[in-house]
Parts: structure tokens; C-alpha cells; sequence
């Protein structure tokens, strides 16, 4: 017999502990979807999740990939704390990233140790000001910021289009559409030769203490935090509603701008049309799956890198679409919910007997 | 380009066409959210549709198999979301987006052996009236059925939502689910299967896409169709009738900017793109302005989860 009943109260330890659930639950239903494919579970399975991060260049990939996932994750876990609903970041990645872009092709034949500072601020104020749209809309005119930022993504993308195949093109790129080459200053330094991880990791752990740092030391923290349990308490303490948005918003924007300009001043080197992999919705999965918490947040991004690696390495070695990533990526966020059932509820299975005591 | 009358009925005639998406989805999520569910998974549903129904197309090659399917996997994974918002009580604006992502995943990895099949010709109505009109023909006639039940589906919408009693218990679980509940109604019941009907009709939607407007598989082949479905709700103050109309204004749009980009207009092809988007927001911004006209149309528990003590 089950017996289902509301918790009054939720156990912290729960709450850290179920999106572990959540990952087991996720490779058991891949393994479930693998096998439908008609490939060998348990082999597929390893394909995905050990085989990638089995040497050290897997393991500078993972954290390559985890980099920009950990940092826009980051700034939106400003805006889903405080209940603003900022899905766009994948728009204030890629304005970021031709921000950003713009400055570093501006010096594409100098060299100075200033240049990486000037791009990355560049980045940083682009996802900003992007970001800015749907949160003045939102403040000032009372619009849907879930359908705001997410048109954005599109526009961005659709801009980013226009300039590499136009003004920005390589003149002597033979009408690919890409820019120039960024120069060396431009350039993220490597950690270490002959792998691809470089210096933005550094910018993801300096956003997690920070954020860290605000959520949890300061006014605004408090008050971002306590707009998100209850609109009315916030209203009632006084607290400058409006401000907060648009500053929650500048900082997931510039988060995301971070991000962009990581991967195209890093791994990429130039601006082209497929700058990102759609870090900027995936990270909506590693917030949640880190809790919104900056340090669940690190290992979050973590974990959901590997879907991608894994799935580039399946499809490599057994021909298995890269798309599971993807799939593997909605499932660990249904699952999550799902599992968050637990906080809420408590199940319990009594013993018939000790029912019939009872009554 | 002749701007004579027939041309106008002919441009009217594809603007009609590249409406029908938005509102067959936009008239599902409508019924949707006047139960008091925000479902944000429609591009998922929508890719999902557009798949379904012409893999089942290629594989069956009978069309009418593969509408149907589409709205059946429509629903399926419509299902998903109904469990986790109304049994498991999760968050409908997170749950959504998990449906949109896992959607898009799964419709390119199913879509994989279809790309590049060149689809079926989709049978059209009244094709000889089409041409022997001038003007009203291209616009009355010779169109697929699905366009025609696109186009009478916000009347009906509109009639089962104000006349009928079950429309009056949607509205009821959507504005007051707890006196609803009081009154006996099955609120998780009602709203399962206002979910499941807007899956079906977003399924429906997807495979207009890929069956009969552009008859084809493409990888995102829905475009952010969903998420301009979903402006057209709020557009439309969650009136059916009004949702026809924004739809038919979209629809211009991007039949106007690719006009536009055929006739070499001097204005990057990209802009012209981005229009749809650009105009969905300047619309949302003016709809939205006035507050008070929203939270008046809004149904009241929109998002909110309902759970009854058992």
C-alpha cells in the first residue's frame, strides 16, 4: 500500500540529492533509446559517458565545452531566482560573441596585450545591452520576456547571418561566410599545449564565486532571492522591483556575451554562422540541474557537456545520430522535474499490517 | 510583378496558406491556456508533428495515415508534459521548454534517413473553380482540407468555448479551479485533455508543414513557428477570432518579405527574415502595454499549479 502526503517542509539533502536521480533515470532511458536503435546498450552507454573523458585531451574537451554551459548557466540563475523567465540567452550569446567579434576584427593585424580585455569587455556589453531589451520591455511596457528573448535568438542569429556573409566577410575568404582570422592578441591563451582548453575557464570560475559572492553576501542577493519566493513579500519590504529585473537581466546578458566571446575568441578564432551548439538553451538545463545553486551549478555543466562529447564520440565510433545529445539533454530535465515530486510529497509504503493497526 | 487583381488573389491565397501553422497550433494553445496551463512546448510539438507525419507518409505512403499520425504523436508527447505539470505538479514554464528541446532532439534524430526525400503532392480541393475565377478563385479555392479546417477551427473554438458546457467548464478550470473543483469538476481531468488537444492540433500543425507547405523534411524545419503561435495567443487576448486575424497578419508578413526578397529589394535577405520575429514583438509590446486589458483576458490560474488534498 502507498500512501502519498505533503511534506510541510523541504529536506535540503533532498534537494541537492534528487537530480543524481535524475542522471541515472537519464541513462536508463538512454540506454532504453539506444536499444530501440538497435545498438548494444551497455557498449553504446560506455561510447557516450566514459570513452570521451577517458584521456586527457577528452577531459580538456569536457571542460571546453562545460566553459561557456557553466557561465551562461551562471547569469541565468540571477534571472530564474528571482522568477524572471530569460530563455534567450542563446541571442545574448551570439550578439556577445559579434560584439566581441566586431572589436577583435577592428585589430586583426595588431598585436597588444590590450586587445583580449577590450573584446572581452566588447562581449560582455553586447549580451548586455541585448539582454536589456526584453527587460525594459518587460519593466516598462508589461511584455512576455519568455517570448521576447526567445524572438531575439532568432534575430541575432539571422544579424550574425548578414555580417558574415556581408560587410564582415574575409575579403580574401573566397565568399565563405566567415570573417577574418581574429589576430593573436585576440585570442584566448591555451593552458596547455596541444589541447583546446584555454583561459575562459578562468572567467566561468571567477562568475561562479561571484555569483556566489552576490546571491548569498549582499542586499541584492536578498532581495533577488526573496522576489523569487514570494512577488508580494518583495513588494511589501520595499524592494525597487524594476531595478532588479534589468539588473538581473545585464548580468545573465553578460554572462552569455562572456560565453560567446570564450568561443570564438578560443576554440573558433573568427566569427561564422554556427558559433554555438546552442549552449544558450542547454544552459537552461544546467541551472536547473545545479539547483541554481553556483557550485551544483559547476558540476552540472559538467555532466551535461559530456552529452555532448558523448554524442559526438557514439556517432564517431557507432554511427549513432548526434541528435541523442539533444534527446539526452530534454531528458534530464524532464526526469529532474519529475523527480522533484519528492521534494514536495513524501511516498510511503506501509506494510498492510501495520495499516491494520491503525485503524 | 503585375499588380493586377488576379495577382492580389493569388497573393491573398498564399497568405491564407502560410497561416494555416500558426493557427491550427495557436487555436490548440489557446484551449490550452484557457484551462489554466501555459504549455511552452508547442515548437517541440510542432517539430515532432512535422516529422511523424511525413516519415509516416514515406513509409505508408498514405496521407491519411500520416496526418493522423502526426496528430497522434502530437498527443503522445503532449502526454508527457500532462503527466509532469498535473500528476507530478511540476513547473509548466520549465516543463515546456524541457518538451521544446527534447522535441527538436528527437524529430532530427527520427528525421535523419528522411532528409532529402522529396515529399508527396498533397491532393488540393476545387482546383478547376481555382483557375476559372479570377480573384476569388485563388482565394476560395484549391486548397488542402487541412487549410479549410484551419480556417473554420477559430469559429468553432469560439462556439465550443461560449456556448457549449464543456466550454464552460474550460474556462471554469482555467479562471477558478478550485470552485470548478468544488463543483464536482474534475480539474486534472479537464486539463489532461485540453493538453492533449492542443498537442494534436500542434502535431496537426507541423505536418502542414512538411506534408503540404513546403513537402519535404528539413532539420528545425518549424522556424520558431511555435513560439510566434504562442505571441498570437497573448496577441489575441485568448479570443479564437482574434487569433485568425494576428495569424492572417503573420502570414502576410512573411509571404510580403519573401515577395520582397524575390524582386531583389535592396535589403539584406536577412532582415527580411527577421521581420516575422521583429514584428511578433512590436505587436507583443503594443498588445501588452495596457496591463489591464491583459489581466483582464488572462485566464486567472494561467501557469498555476492546482493541487487538491486528497
Amino acid at each position: 500500500m502507498i500512501k502519498i502526503e505533503k511534506r510541510n517542509d523541504v529536506p535540503m539533502a533532498l534537494y541537492f540529492f534528487t537530480p543524481f536521480i535524475a542522471i541515472v533515470l537519464t541513462i536508463l532511458g538512454g540506454g532504453i533509446i539506444f536499444y530501440i536503435l538497435g545498438f548494444n546498450p551497455i557498449e553504446a552507454l560506455k561510447f557516450y559517458f566514459i570513452t570521451p573523458i577517458s584521456n586527457l585531451y577528452g577531459f580538456s574537451e569536457l571542460l571546453l565545452k562545460a566553459t561557456p554551459l557553466c557561465l551562461i548557466a551562471i547569469g541565468l540563475s540571477f534571472c530564474f531566482k528571482s522568477n524572471n523567465w530569460n530563455i534567450g540567452a542563446e541571442g545574448q550569446l551570439t550578439f556577445g560573441a559579434i560584439v566581441g567579434g566586431g572589436v577583435a576584427l577592428l585589430f586583426y593585424n595588431q598585436e597588444g596585450f590590450y586587445i583580449l580585455p577590450l573584446v572581452i569587455l566588447a562581449g560582455a556589453i553586447g549580451g548586455m545591452i541585448f539582454a536589456l531589451i526584453p527587460a525594459v520591455l518587460k519593466t516598462y511596457f508589461n511584455t512576455n520576456e519568455i517570448l521576447v528573448s526567445l524572438m531575439l535568438v532568432y534575430v541575432s542569429k539571422l544579424l550574425l547571418d548578414y555580417l558574415v556573409v556581408g560587410p564582415w566577410s574575409n575579403p580574401e575568404g573566397f565568399n565563405f561566410p566567415e570573417t577574418r582570422q581574429f589576430s593573436e592578441s585576440s585570442r584566448m591563451p591555451l593552458l596547455f599545449e596541444g589541447l583546446r582548453i584555454h583561459a575562459g575557464i578562468f572567467l566561468a570560475l571567477a562568475a561562479v564565486m561571484l555569483s556566489w559572492f552576490i546571491l548569498y553576501k549582499t542586499y541584492l542577493g536578498f532581495q533577488i532571492k526573496v522576489s523569487g519566493l514570494s512577488l508580494k513579500t518583495a513588494k511589501y519590504a520595499g524592494f525597487k522591483g524594476k531595478t532588479m529585473i534589468l539588473v538581473v537581466f545585464m548580468i545573465s546578458g553578460a554572462c552569455a556575451g562572456l560565453a560567446g566571446v570564450g568561443e570564438i575568441t578560443g576554440p573558433i578564432g573568427q566569427l561564422h554562422r554556427m558559433i554555438s551548439p546552442d549552449y544558450g538553451f542547454t544552459a537552461i538545463i544546467v541551472a536547473f540541474l545545479g539547483r541554481l545553486n553556483p557550485f551544483g551549478i559547476i558540476f552540472a555543466s559538467l555532466v551535461v557537456a559530456l552529452t555532448y562529447l558523448g554524442a559526438e564520440t557514439a556517432q564517431i565510433f557507432l554511427q549513432i545520430p548526434k541528435y541523442t545529445g539533444q534527446v539526452f539533454q530534454g531528458m534530464i530535465l524532464f526526469f529532474l522535474l519529475a523527480s522533484d515530486y519528492l521534494l514536495f510529497f513524501k511516498v510511503k509504503i506501509l506494510s498492510l499490517k501495520k495499516n491494520e493497526l491503525r485503524h | 510583378m503585375s499588380l493586377d487583381i488576379s495577382f492580389i488573389g493569388i497573393l491573398i491565397g498564399s497568405i491564407m496558406a502560410s497561416s494555416v501553422p500558426l493557427i491550427l497550433a495557436a487555436s490548440g494553445e489557446l484551449i490550452t491556456e484557457r484551462s489554466g496551463v501555459l504549455n511552452l512546448g508547442v515548437e517541440g510539438m510542432m517539430i515532432i508533428g512535422a516529422i511523424s507525419g511525413f516519415a509516416l507518409m514515406v513509409i505508408t505512403d498514405n496521407l491519411f495515415i500520416a496526418i493522423v499520425g502526426s496528430m497522434l504523436s502530437g498527443i503522445i508527447i503532449s502526454l508527457i508534459f500532462g503527466f509532469l505539470t498535473q500528476s507530478l505538479l511540476t513547473n509548466h514554464v520549465a516543463t515546456g521548454l524541457a518538451l521544446t528541446i527534447f522535441g527538436i532532439g528527437l524529430s532530427a534524430m527520427l528525421g535523419k534517413n528522411f532528409v532529402g526525400i522529396p515529399g508527396k503532392e498533397f491532393p488540393i480541393l476545387f482546383s478547376s473553380l481555382k483557375e476559372s475565377i479570377p480573384f476569388f478563385g485563388p482565394i476560395l479555392f484549391g486548397h488542402s482540407i487541412v487549410l479549410y479546417f484551419a480556417f473554420a477551427l477559430p469559429f468553432l473554438t469560439n462556439y465550443f468555448l461560449k456556448k457549449t458546457k464543456l466550454g464552460l467548464v474550460v474556462r471554469a478550470v482555467g479562471d477558478s479551479p478550485v470552485s470548478a473543483s468544488n463543483q464536482g469538476i474534475n480539474v486534472i481531468l479537464v486539463r489532461y485533455c485540453c493538453i492533449l488537444y492542443g498537442g494534436a492540433m500542434c502535431g496537426l500543425a507541423g505536418a502542414y508543414l512538411s506534408l503540404i507547405y513546403t513537402p519535404q523534411w528539413i532539420e528545425n524545419m518549424t522556424a520558431g513557428r511555435g513560439w510566434i503561435a504562442l505571441a498570437l495567443v497573448v496577441f489575441a487576448t485568448w479570443s479564437p477570432i482574434k487569433v485568425l486575424i494576428g495569424a492572417l497578419i503573420f502570414g502576410g508578413i512573411t509571404i510580403l518579405q519573401l515577395h520582397m526578397q524575390a524582386i531583389g529589394f535592396r535589403i539584406p535577405v536577412q532582415f527580411l527574415s527577421a521581420l516575422p520575429y521583429l514584428m511578433t514583438i512590436i505587436v507583443l509590446v503594443v498588445i501588452s502595454r495596457d496591463s489591464r486589458k491583459i489581466k483582464l483576458n488572462t485566464p486567472t490560474s494561467l501557469g498555476r499549479i492546482f493541487y487538491r488534498e486528497k
